[in-house]
């Protein structure tokens, strides 16, 4: 068998942000469900919080092939 | 009945896909860096943009034609619900730069799932850094020119905490303001569009090299494979419009926090 422990070691690491994403969509739902009016205002918090959490998984793409070679 | 199909051979089959890809050779022999398909591509993406922008406004009227309509509903997308949300009403003065950056990074991301482009040039580091750059010098100016070099530093790397507790706080804050936004901002760009562009090529590769491959229980789940590959083209689309709206509201963010006169 060949291949590269990185493509493991991604998957590992996006367990952490694949949480965190999951976590604060579910608090927008959660949010707009109590308070339906407030949906508009905290949509931008949200993909904010998103893309913030989203970097994390997403440095584990780059560094994988950074420090791989 | 074989030769109907026209299957790669296994060997000079690229599976799997590697970086190299991201590399694309020059257009024309020995200009290597200057003139290869992502250069092409931005200024396409570029000439596009003027072009559109210019022809819209050319003639405006009160009942806008579509070209003008569109036009000016992605200006008013930007100013309304990105610059005026995020900063307040002085946000309007930074409404063309939002625009500009909203369209061009939305207009080099569609060519990632447009027909026989397939590529964005984002996925090219080089490009997503220099719009960070751009952001990033764009931010630290208008907060220096708000508040002076000193009073900027002051409110961007002292949070209101006891002083004990400042030798800690301080290297995180100058870490995370001044170093971790750029290279977010950046990093988040190209991974995406270089992960998106990946995934596309495991998958359509990865039928070809299914269909070659020995055994006939093989062979079907090339087409599994394809129609993975098309619905993740849709989900790559979601991505693109996505990135496009998340680089620009990070910026704005950036910039309002900049001009904020509170920690």
């Amino acid at each position: 068998m060949t291949g590269s422990l990185s493509a493991v070691g991604y998957g590992l690491a996006a367990i952490g942000p694949g949480i965190g994403v999951g976590i604060i969509f579910a608090s927008y739902i959660q949010s707009t469900a109590r308070q339906p009016e407030s949906g508009r205002i905290t949509l931008p918090f949200v993909w904010i919080g998103f893309a913030v959490v989203e970097a994390l998984a997403l440095f584990g793409i780059a560094f994988g092939f950074v420090f791989g070679a | 009945m074989h030769s109907l199909v026209i299957v790669p051979a296994r060997d000079d089959l690229p599976f799997p896909p590697t970086v190299e890809e991201f590399f694309p050779p020059a257009l024309v022999d020995g200009t290597y860096p200057w003139l290869t398909k992502f250069t092409l591509l931005v200024w396409i993406a570029v000439g596009l943009l003027i072009v559109f922008f210019l022809v819209a406004y050319r003639n405006p009227k009160m009942v806008p034609s579509r070209g003008q309509w569109m036009a000016e509903s992605i200006y008013g997308f930007s100013r309304e619900n990105i610059a005026k949300e995020m900063i307040g009403h002085e946000g309007v003065k930074f409404a063309p730069y939002f625009t500009t950056l909203f369209c061009f990074i939305l207009l080099t991301n569609l060519f990632s799932i447009i027909p026989g482009i397939q590529i964005s040039p984002s996925a090219h580091i080089a490009i997503p850094v220099m719009l960070a750059v751009i952001s990033y010098v764009m931010f630290n100016y208008v907060g220096i020119r708000r508040h002076g070099f000193g009073k900027y530093m002051k409110l961007s790397l002292v949070p209101p905490a006891p002083w004990f507790i400042q030798p800690i706080l301080i290297p995180i804050e100058f870490f995370s303001t001044f170093i971790v936004r750029p290279v977010t901002l950046s990093v988040r760009l190209f991974a995406n569009m270089f992960a998106g562009h990946m995934i596309l090529l495991v998958f359509s590769l990865g039928g070809f090299a299914l269909l070659g491959a020995n055994s006939w229980f093989i062979k079907p789940i090339s087409l599994l494979s394809w129609a993975l590959a098309i619905a993740l083209t849709f989900l790559e689309a979601l991505v693109i419009v996505l990135q496009a709206y998340v680089f620009v509201v990070l910026t704005s963010s950036y910039v309002s926090g900049a001009l904020a006169e509170e920690h």
